[in-house]
């Protein structure tokens, strides 16, 4: 009796063992599929037409996404600006005198701000820059954007910047070298694969952010006037033209999918597997 | 062959270490002759590497540390309020238990790394001839010098160790303390860091910190003995010339502990 | 060196001793931890700023309506702002969502930790970690031409023919609705889960594990009776997180929701939820109350955000009795 209460048991196992697999696998089917399905239905919009020309009124065709191209790197390129040279020093911060109160606060704020919805953050550029300056812009976009990135890069320096050795700090300080030297120009360079990762990480976390762009960016059929202006971003593109009735605004949709998704896991991959690599050597 | 000032003294007055408010090293009192090479054995958790990081004010680099008492170099107290503890760091330099090269830097950066960044010594010579000199005096040069290029880490265990030896001597230190240098080092290395230390002796004070009693007897011209009690407090219990202290050891603990009975 | 030169060294009289040299650079001590202490003030006032700046654009509404926001009509042209029925969907499809993806995630988690052969693991885990990458308006798209159709032909008839004794599988199959929008947000979620499931199974101790298998129990046995147990709290709060993931998003679920403010038994019916209004009507609203009404939902939003972010990481912070992290 005990020998069969065992194989049931190890049959039990076995099952649960396959089980586990296939929620893992469905994981991976379900991107699979939606990967398929955006480039299948993407790349059929993907031209040189697709790239270089400015929408055109339903029906016209030749149209295409450039404005919105342009108007995307804009606005990520300004949040980055602004979030990453922040994020790092407070990650410093965090990781080597990360012991106090304000370190407590300024951690577990960090991450309480990865989770808040993207769409509030937008509410929360529009009142802070549209409403006082009177019209959606780039500008406020960023705002919305640097508040996203910031987080992940104050939490992602934090790590990567204490996984370096005490050891190697505290060599530098042996030697006579100014404690923000050590910190600076010994310590954060044997960190920076990991704060490269951290930054590539972020943006691809905003390259595809829609919500926060839908009342400050707000989105332009034309090139944008200026980054105190409306301006075009993909993701935007996506959501205006997925509801349409007209065939070759939803291709255009797909194709700005594809683009974007293209765009984000390159940077997931390269963020990990390129630095990862050179994280583990160190 | 010596161009490092010899200090005229290293002292240490009723020296008491705090990690929070748990007292880990007593009112210790010692004498470091100059030029010569003192050890400090005992036990684990007797408080012999605390003493050490206490002499270049390392300890306080830790958080909520607190150290009472004196250290005097030159006769100066090296706690005395308004002392720069990174200028004293520059003039007692520190190799640590474990090498500790900066993996980001090639060997030759490795060995100019406090060169650089803590300012350079007066009068000095160019970078390449201070890197040449102090890989020399670590008894490094001939192994490394053609590929001064390639990265710190990428030397065996036993050359990482003497690079960050002469990493710390390239900034011209007074006193060179050493805190366990050869434990996770192989014989052979172990053999070689020895040889080095003889080399060192006279041009540099040097304290060391081992567990290797018989390292402590090659080596060294003084020996201090430190015990810890139950509440796990350290304590000097003997210091003398290494002859005596290994042959005719004066107290009971210390014989103990050299003839193996504990620790 | 011999004994007599170390005599002769310490006879001669000793040089005067150089002077303990100034400072070499305070003032780079100085301005590089101010930098660091103003790069940290940055992210708390960037949570105060969110809630004061919200609070303060949707005191309008706060004055004008009050507590009668809790009514289910929305019907802004009326003048009628109800947030009942988005409220309503939130939790609703949020619960869907973890429903689906709490399992399944977990099980990834179990399977990526444990079970998986090593050459397998790295990379379904990194398969698992793009579903997280992939932007939520692609989902939407994806979401509106693929998986609404996929439930209006086969989920939706299949669920009713065996469960349709069930009030919420009753009623017309549009394809959109709100089992749509909680299958997309479950997707969504699913990675969040996994991924922090997975941290904290790998966090548990070999020797309890061995300890489990030494006493001769299943790999399974072991899972359930050693690494869960020691993992629980933080499960819980991965799944937590997940819900506060699922509670916010808006662009994947507004566009397969259906968009219609009504409290509804029916999963396969439409419905609303608080961030897909804003992200829908957001842009065309006119009239200062109806502007500051959306604004309000805002803040609600980030402030049920807020509590349960808060709660997740309050949850693993107790239970495990650490302090950061």
């Amino acid at each position: 009796m005990n020998l069969r209460a065992k194989a049931v048991r190890a049959a039990w196992s076995q099952f649960m063992i396959v089980v586990s697999g296939v929620c893992a696998g469905a994981c991976a089917a379900v991107l699979a599929i939606v990967v398929a399905y955006v480039i299948g239905k993407g790349i059929k919009a993907i031209d040189w037409t697709f790239f270089t020309k400015l929408p055109t009124p339903v029906g016209v065709p030749g149209g295409g996404v450039a404005n919105a191209i342009v108007g995307s790197i804009e606005i990520i390129a300004m949040a980055s600006l602004a979030a990453i040279p922040v994020g790092v020093l407070a990650g410093i911060y965090l990781a080597l005198f990360g012991r106090g109160k304000l370190a407590a606060l300024v951690r577990f704020f960090s991450d309480v701000l990865t989770g808040m919805p993207s769409i509030a953050i937008g509410m929360f550029a529009y009142a802070l820059v549209v409403i006082p300056t009177g019209h959606f812009s780039a500008v406020s976009a960023s705002v919305a954007l640097a508040v996203i990135m910031l987080p992940i890069v104050v939490r992602t320096t934090e790590e990567a910047v204490r996984l370096v050795p005490t050891m190697i700090r505290e060599g530098a300080l042996a030697l006579g070298i100014p404690a923000w030297k050590a910190t600076l120009l010994v310590t954060v360079p044997v960190a920076r694969p990991g704060i490269v990762t951290g930054a590539l990480l972020a943006v691809a976390r905003v390259a595809g952010e829609s919500a926060p762009l839908l009342f400050t960016a707000f989105g332009s059929q034309f090139w944008s006037r200026g980054v105190g202006q409306p301006t075009a971003a993909l993701p935007l593109v996506i959501f205006t033209y997925a509801n349409s009735p007209y065939a070759d605004w939803q291709q255009i949709a797909w194709g700005c999918a594809f683009v974007l998704v293209v765009l984000v896991f390159a940077l997931n991959l390269t963020a990990r597997l390129a630095f990862s690599s050179r994280v583990a050597a160190n | 062959m010596a161009t490092a000032v010899i200090a005229t003294s290293l002292e240490v007055k009723r020296l008491n270490a705090y990690y929070g408010s748990h007292l880990a090293v007593k009112d210790i009192t010692m004498q470091f002759e100059p030029g010569a090479i003192t050890a400090l054995i005992g036990p684990s958790g007797c408080g012999k590497s605390t003493l050490l990081r206490c002499l270049n004010r390392m300890h306080e680099v830790i958080p909520h540390t607190r150290v009472e008492g004196e250290v005097l170099l030159d006769k100066q107290n090296l706690y005395e309020p308004g002392v720069d503890p990174t200028d004293t760091r520059r003039r007692i330099g520190m190799v640590f238990q474990r090498a500790n090269p900066f993996p980001t830097m090639t060997i030759m950066d490795n060995v100019l790394a406090g060169v650089r960044l803590a300012g350079r010594p007066k009068g000095s010579a160019s970078f390449e001839e201070i890197a040449e000199q102090s890989l020399r005096r670590a008894a490094l040069w001939e192994e490394v010098k053609d590929k001064l290029q390639r990265a710190g880490t990428s030397l065996s265990g036993g050359q990482q160790q003497r690079l960050c030896i002469a990493r710390a001597l390239a900034v011209d230190p007074e006193v060179l303390l050493m805190d366990e240098p050869a434990s996770a080092l192989d014989p052979i290395s172990t053999i070689k860091i020895e040889e080095l230390l003889r080399e060192l002796r006279g041009a540099y004070t040097i304290i060391i910190v081992t567990h290797n009693m018989q390292q402590a007897a090659r080596c060294s011209d003084y020996t201090g003995f430190m015990l810890a009690g139950e509440s796990a407090t350290g304590e000097l219990i003997e210091f003398d010339t290494s002859s005596k202290i290994f042959t005719t050891p004066k107290d009971k603990r210390t014989e103990d502990y050299i003839t193996g009975r504990f620790g | 060196m011999s004994q007599e030169s170390v005599e002769l060294a310490r006879a001669t009289p000793a040089p005067a001793a150089p002077p303990v040299r100034a400072r070499t650079s305070p003032t780079g001590d100085r301005i590089f931890s101010f930098a660091l202490f103003f790069a940290s003030y940055v992210v708390l006032a960037v949570v105060a700023g969110l809630f004061i700046v919200l609070l303060q654009r949707s005191w309008p509404a706060i004055q004008a309506i009050g507590l009668r926001a809790f009514s289910n009509v929305w019907s802004p042209n009326d003048g009628q702002f109800g947030v009942l029925s988005f409220i309503y969907g939130t939790i609703v499809s949020s619960f869907v969502a973890l429903l689906v993806a709490g399992p399944v995630g977990i099980g990834a988690a179990l399977f990526l930790a444990e079970l998986a052969p090593r050459k397998l693991a790295a990379p379904v885990a990194m398969l698992i970690e793009l579903l997280a990458a992939v932007p939520s308006i692609v989902y939407g798209l994806w979401g509106l031409y693929a998986l609404a159709p996929f439930v209006r032909t086969y989920v939706g008839p299949a669920l009713q023919h065996a469960l349709g004794f069930l009030p919420i599988f009753q009623g017309p199959i549009y394809g959109v609705g709100m089992l749509t929008g909680g299958l997309i947000l479950a997707i969504m979620v699913v990675p969040t889960v996994a991924a922090i499931s997975r941290d904290v199974f790998e966090a548990v101790p070999r020797d309890q594990r061995e300890g489990m298998l030494a006493l001769g129990a299943t790999k399974w046995e072991m899972m359930t009776k050693a690494v869960l147990p020691y993992a629980r709290s933080g499960v819980i709060g991965a799944l937590v997180l997940g819900l506060g993931r699922a509670l916010g998003e808006a662009m994947a679920v507004v566009l397969v929701i259906g968009n219609k403010p009504q409290i509804v038994a029916s999963l396969f019916a439409p419905g609303y939820t608080m961030a897909s209004v804003l992200a829908n009507e957001f842009s065309e609203a006119t009239g200062k109350v109806y502007i500051s009404m959306l604004i309000e939902i805002g803040l609600l939003l980030f402030l049920v955000s807020l509590v349960v972010n808060v709660a997740a990481r309050l949850l693993v912070w107790s239970a495990s009795g650490r302090g950061a992290r």
